[in-house]
């Protein structure tokens, strides 16, 4: 069963990290833009949660308003809540923010060379991270980057803890950035398009190491895609965005075997699948038309009544959805999906 | 079986650069080194290959936007190496490229209309502007865009909408060949299908032939005829794609193929996880290069380099172990 926001109450324990009705907006020329809207989720110890979306889906602001990381002066968190083990962070000072993120909140990014110094080395860097938030002394923290590299499976490393990040590789400069997301022990990962860019023999690595990890330490992983075939692989629930707002949330067996939201329905299409082929013959994807809706412009009603084939002119076109419970916490936003599925309502 | 349209033998790209000190000894990179393919009529070859395989060069070669160091290019049944400037500028009309980021390859200061003509201008295609203007109007909506995008500037259309723009103008010329580099990596997904339904279409209506580059396994699966893996500047596979895909024999395209995620939860496949990264191609390992990371690899392998060799009708492979 689902309370009102959405949130499972049947899951085990009270989670890690909870957020609800979180609001992120940003000033811009044009005026206020409303780049996440109302997302709520939880996430518990030892899972993953992966958080599905496109361009403008407002999945990387919701991880970096978690974070604390909105760009000042021009994004702010409009209203919602973000409770770290109950303790709100949504208000907290900068420096008590800084301690919350590394001590208990860790995040890695997409492209690991630009959150990497250039001129330290890598093992310098490990071990300034363990400085900052350990009271240990730098003999013990470099011992202690090593020991991170190893774990991170980087070979040689005590040799390459003197390396410099341009001369790693882009999948070794992700181990190395792993490697200081993991060195406080964090009790949340968030994950931002980690493998994205990296080559899929590294990223079957990268992937397999974050699994081995939490197997260990029991942290709990948000992990941010474009991906279905890496949701597939990693995530136990899955949270789909559209326009800045989550229109889905399931478990990851359900979501791929029932998806109730025309848009994943779309999304799944649009993914060959292996055996699938266009050569003659051959069905063609079953893509959706029409564009990703600019935040600025949004449609009225489901910001995706546009593109959607079940669209009703009145139903879709007016009034925002609710967040329903199709059944077993499977929650879906749309007007239709009863009709869709062909359930009685 | 008739003639290929590109027939490709022993191409070589080797690129020189500066050593680390002024004086230390010029060092080769060998970006693609020993190319032999064919592409018929009508055909999607694809080359896939991770960073490094020198799939892209590869590609820039076949079109000589870097001149190969040596080997045969055949187009048509004509040597395209030995065309002088003059002639190699009437040939690229029947040889088209769409690249990959649609935000770098469209000029911003011209409208879509002159972007897309300037080709049929340069190669004297059609009777007049008005001609030009009524061709355009026919290309903008044989890709799936209105007419009147043509007064527009590519700054006004989204990232799918830029690459139809880019297909548009590859097509305005009639080309016999289209050189697709990546032209689906950087879109999202929605829009990604869009575009391969579109180059689906295109290939079925015109009969166009195609080189086709991705790492995307799944893409590369759906579109393509014929398959070949690329690893450090060879061809480790090559054949028609269901049987590459259903029957892989190099263990490279094995790893490759196990290393893509599956979107189905619990379908993971026995993954053969690679060991290390893909050697610099400035010091290639000796015999073949795939043998520092491959689990099967025996000390014959750092001797010979192992040629491709024909294990099925219209199936080769460069493996000592499995050729």
């Amino acid at each position: 069963m689902t309370d009102a926001t959405g949130n499972l109450s049947h899951s085990p324990g009270t989670p890690v990290l909870e957020v609800r009705d979180l609001v992120t907006e940003f000033t811009t020329d044009e005026g206020r833009l409303r780049a996440v809207d109302g997302v709520s989720f939880a996430l518990h110890a030892g899972q993953t949660l992966a958080v599905v979306g496109e361009s403008g889906s407002g999945k990387s602001v919701t991880s970096l308003s978690v974070m604390g990381l909105l760009p000042a002066r021009i994004g702010r968190i409009a209203s919602g809540s973000i409770r770290l083990d109950g303790r709100e962070l949504t208000g907290l000072p900068e420096r008590a923010m800084r301690r919350v993120r590394g001590d208990d909140i860790a995040m890695i990014f997409q492209e690991p060379m630009t959150s990497l110094t250039p001129v330290y080395t890598v093992g310098d860097q490990i071990a300034e991270a363990i400085l900052t938030h350990r009271d240990i002394g730098r003999r013990a923290a470099r011992a202690r980057a090593i020991e991170l590299l190893d774990q991170v499976g980087i070979p040689e490393p005590a040799l390459r803890a003197r390396a410099y990040p341009h001369q790693l590789s882009g999948g070794m400069r992700q181990r190395v950035m792993i490697a200081i997301a993991l060195s406080c022990d964090p009790r949340v990962l968030i994950a931002d398009e980690p493998t994205t860019g990296l080559d899929v023999t590294i990223q079957a690595q990268i992937l397999d190491l974050l699994r081995r990890l939490q197997r260990d330490s029991g942290m709990a992983i948000l992990f941010i895609t474009h991906d279905l075939g890496v949701v597939a692989e990693i995530a136990d629930r899955v949270l789909v965005m559209y326009a800045g707002r989550k229109v889905e949330e399931a478990g990851v067996e359900a979501l791929f075997a029932t998806p109730r939201m025309p848009y994943t329905v779309g999304l799944m299409g649009s993914t060959p699948r292996p055996g699938a082929s266009a050569r003659p013959g051959a069905a063609r994807l079953r893509a959706i038309r029409g564009n990703i809706p600019s935040p600025r412009k949004l449609p009225p009603g489901c910001a995706f009544h546009p593109r959607c084939d079940h669209m009703h002119e009145g139903v879709c076109t007016t009034a925002l959805p609710p967040l329903e419970d199709a059944g077993d916490g499977h929650l879906v936003r749309c007007a239709r999906w009863r009709d869709i599925a062909g359930v009685p309502s | 079986m008739t003639a290929p349209l590109l027939s490709v033998r022993d191409l070589c790209t080797h690129f020189p650069i500066r050593g680390a000190t002024p004086f230390s000894a010029r060092k080769i990179v060998r970006a693609v080194d020993g190319l032999t393919f064919d592409v018929h009529r009508g055909q999607i070859l694809s080359l896939v290959g991770e960073s490094g395989s020198g799939k892209t060069t590869a590609g820039r070669s076949i079109l000589r936007l870097i001149e190969p160091t040596s080997g045969e290019i055949t187009f048509d049944g004509a040597d395209f190496r030995a065309l002088g400037a003059g002639d190699l500028r009437r040939a690229r009309r029947r040889m088209q490229i769409i690249f990959q980021d649609p935000f770098a390859s469209l000029n911003p200061r011209m409208n879509v209309g002159r972007i897309i003509a300037e080709g049929m201008k340069l190669h004297a295609i059609g009777d007049g502007a008005r001609d030009r203007r009524d061709r355009v109007a026919m290309m903008l909506e044989r890709v799936g865009l209105s007419a009147d995008a043509m007064t527009r500037y590519p700054h006004e259309f989204s990232g799918g909408q830029r690459q139809r723009i880019g297909i548009a103008r590859a097509l305005a010329v009639a080309p016999d060949f289209i050189l697709a580099d990546e032209p689906v990596s950087a879109l999202d997904v929605s829009i990604q299908a869009q575009v391969l339904n579109l180059l689906q279409d295109l290939r079925a209506d015109l009969g166009l032939t195609m080189i086709f580059i991705a790492h995307d396994l799944s893409v590369v699966e759906y579109l393509s005829d014929r398959v070949a893996v690329m690893y450090l500047g060879r061809i480790m596979e090559i054949a028609d794609a269901a049987d590459l895909y259903a029957r892989p024999t190099h263990p490279y395209t094995e790893a490759l193929l196990s290393a893509a995620p599956i979107p189905e939860p619990g379908a993971r496949r026995a993954r053969i996880l690679l060991k290390g990264e893909t050697p610099s191609p400035v010091a290639p390992p000796s015999g073949c290069v795939f043998r520092t990371r491959c689990p099967i690899a025996g000390p014959e392998c750092a001797q010979t380099v192992p040629g491709l060799r024909q294990v099925a009708p219209g199936h080769r492979v460069a493996c000592l172990k499995r050729g």
